[in-house]
């Protein structure tokens, strides 16, 4: 009697985790696609280098979009990795853009020779910040999908390991970018 | 020759140490305003909305993109006070005023311990004299520390 008991609170106890487990999963995966959100603000903004760099021109690549500044200690820390990151999965479609919020170009000239920075900068401006949902503190930087949706945001110094984690989970997400929801 | 080498590994060394030290210095600017020279977003908001005691003097001593975005209603822009000529427009434009002047000075670009700028804005203010300056004690950013909490913005130049 006792272990009828003991079976039937044990299976009891089962359905419950396994009721619980299911809702967290189809919980956090709705909350994964609704964070997926709209399309990445398209804009083209003056490079650094010369010429205009626009936004879905790099459709169908993974973009890893920094806001930055040369005077921010915090964004200055990250570069080094974001080099990195470029150099390790850049042949495999990943495209890093920096959007320097500085207040014009010299001081980004100097830092990108010095920090041998290999992916392309351009100037942004007060419009850029605003149409990404404003960008009132740095650095903010936005991965956005092979689709051209932003499927993450990440405010504030980020370890580099969390990027790496999400862009090789996105280059190996083979997304159509001409799919209709695209 | 020897005690050349060493002589220059020593000095390598405490080149070394000093420049690191000179940075967590540096990069700590903002925390070293004393807590009595502070004002949070809130005392600050009730000032501007409700008190019917004087009205500070508002300056922003950041970037002018992010101040373009948004900034506090009525307050002034003079450059990212981290630059010399920024610190000289600060000092032109508060120089005729008395020193008893409540003046109120902020930035939020990043986070407070990283802040480049409301130190020397301080130090500035400090060494003219003001005695009633308060720097706005924004703890991450001024989107999360003023917008995001609702607080009146104003934006463009």
């Amino acid at each position: 009697m006792n272990q009828k008991k003991l079976l039937i609170g044990t299976v009891a106890i089962a359905v419950a985790l396994g009721i619980y487990f299911f809702e967290r999963s189809a919980r956090s995966s709705s909350q994964r696609s609704a964070a997926q959100g709209t399309l990445a603000p398209d804009f083209s903004l003056p490079q650094l280098t010369g010429g205009q760099l626009k936004l879905s021109a790099y459709r169908g690549k993974v973009v890893l979009l920094d806001f930055w500044a040369t005077w921010c200690d915090p964004c200055r820390e990250e570069i080094p990795g974001f080099v990195d990151l470029q150099n390790k999965y850049g042949s495999q479609g990943l495209q890093i853009i920096g959007v320097s919020m500085d207040d014009g170009p010299e001081p980004v000239r100097d830092f990108y020779q010095r920090f041998k920075m290999n992916y392309p900068v351009v100037m942004g401006n007060a419009k850029t910040g605003e149409v990404y949902g404003g960008v009132l503190g740095l650095p903010i930087a936005f991965l956005i999908g092979r689709d051209g949706r932003v499927y993450a945001k990440h405010i504030g110094a980020t370890n580099i390991s969390v990027f790496e984690k999400e862009i090789v989970g996105l280059l190996q997400d083979k997304i159509n970018p001409n799919h209709p929801g695209a | 020759m020897n005690v050349n080498f060493k002589n220059g590994k020593i000095l390598l060394v405490v080149g070394m140490v000093s420049m690191v030290l000179v940075s967590a210095v540096l990069a700590q600017q903002a925390s070293l305003i004393p807590n009595s020279r502070l004002i949070n977003p809130e005392e600050l908001v009730k000032i501007l909305q409700f008190s019917k005691s004087e009205k500070p003097l508002l300056i922003h001593v950041g970037s002018h993109v992010l101040y373009s975005q948004a900034h506090i209603p009525g307050s002034e822009y003079i450059g990212q006070a981290s630059s010399e000529s920024a610190l000289q427009q600060l000092r032109k434009r508060v120089e005729s005023l008395p020193r008893r002047k409540f003046i109120v000075i902020y930035c939020g670009c990043c986070p407070w311990s990283h802040c480049p700028n409301v130190k020397p804005a301080d130090d500035a203010l400090l060494a003219m004299g003001f005695t009633n300056v308060k720097v706005l004690y924004i703890a991450n950013n001024f989107g999360a520390d003023w917008m995001d909490k609702g607080y009146p913005v104003a934006r463009g130049d």
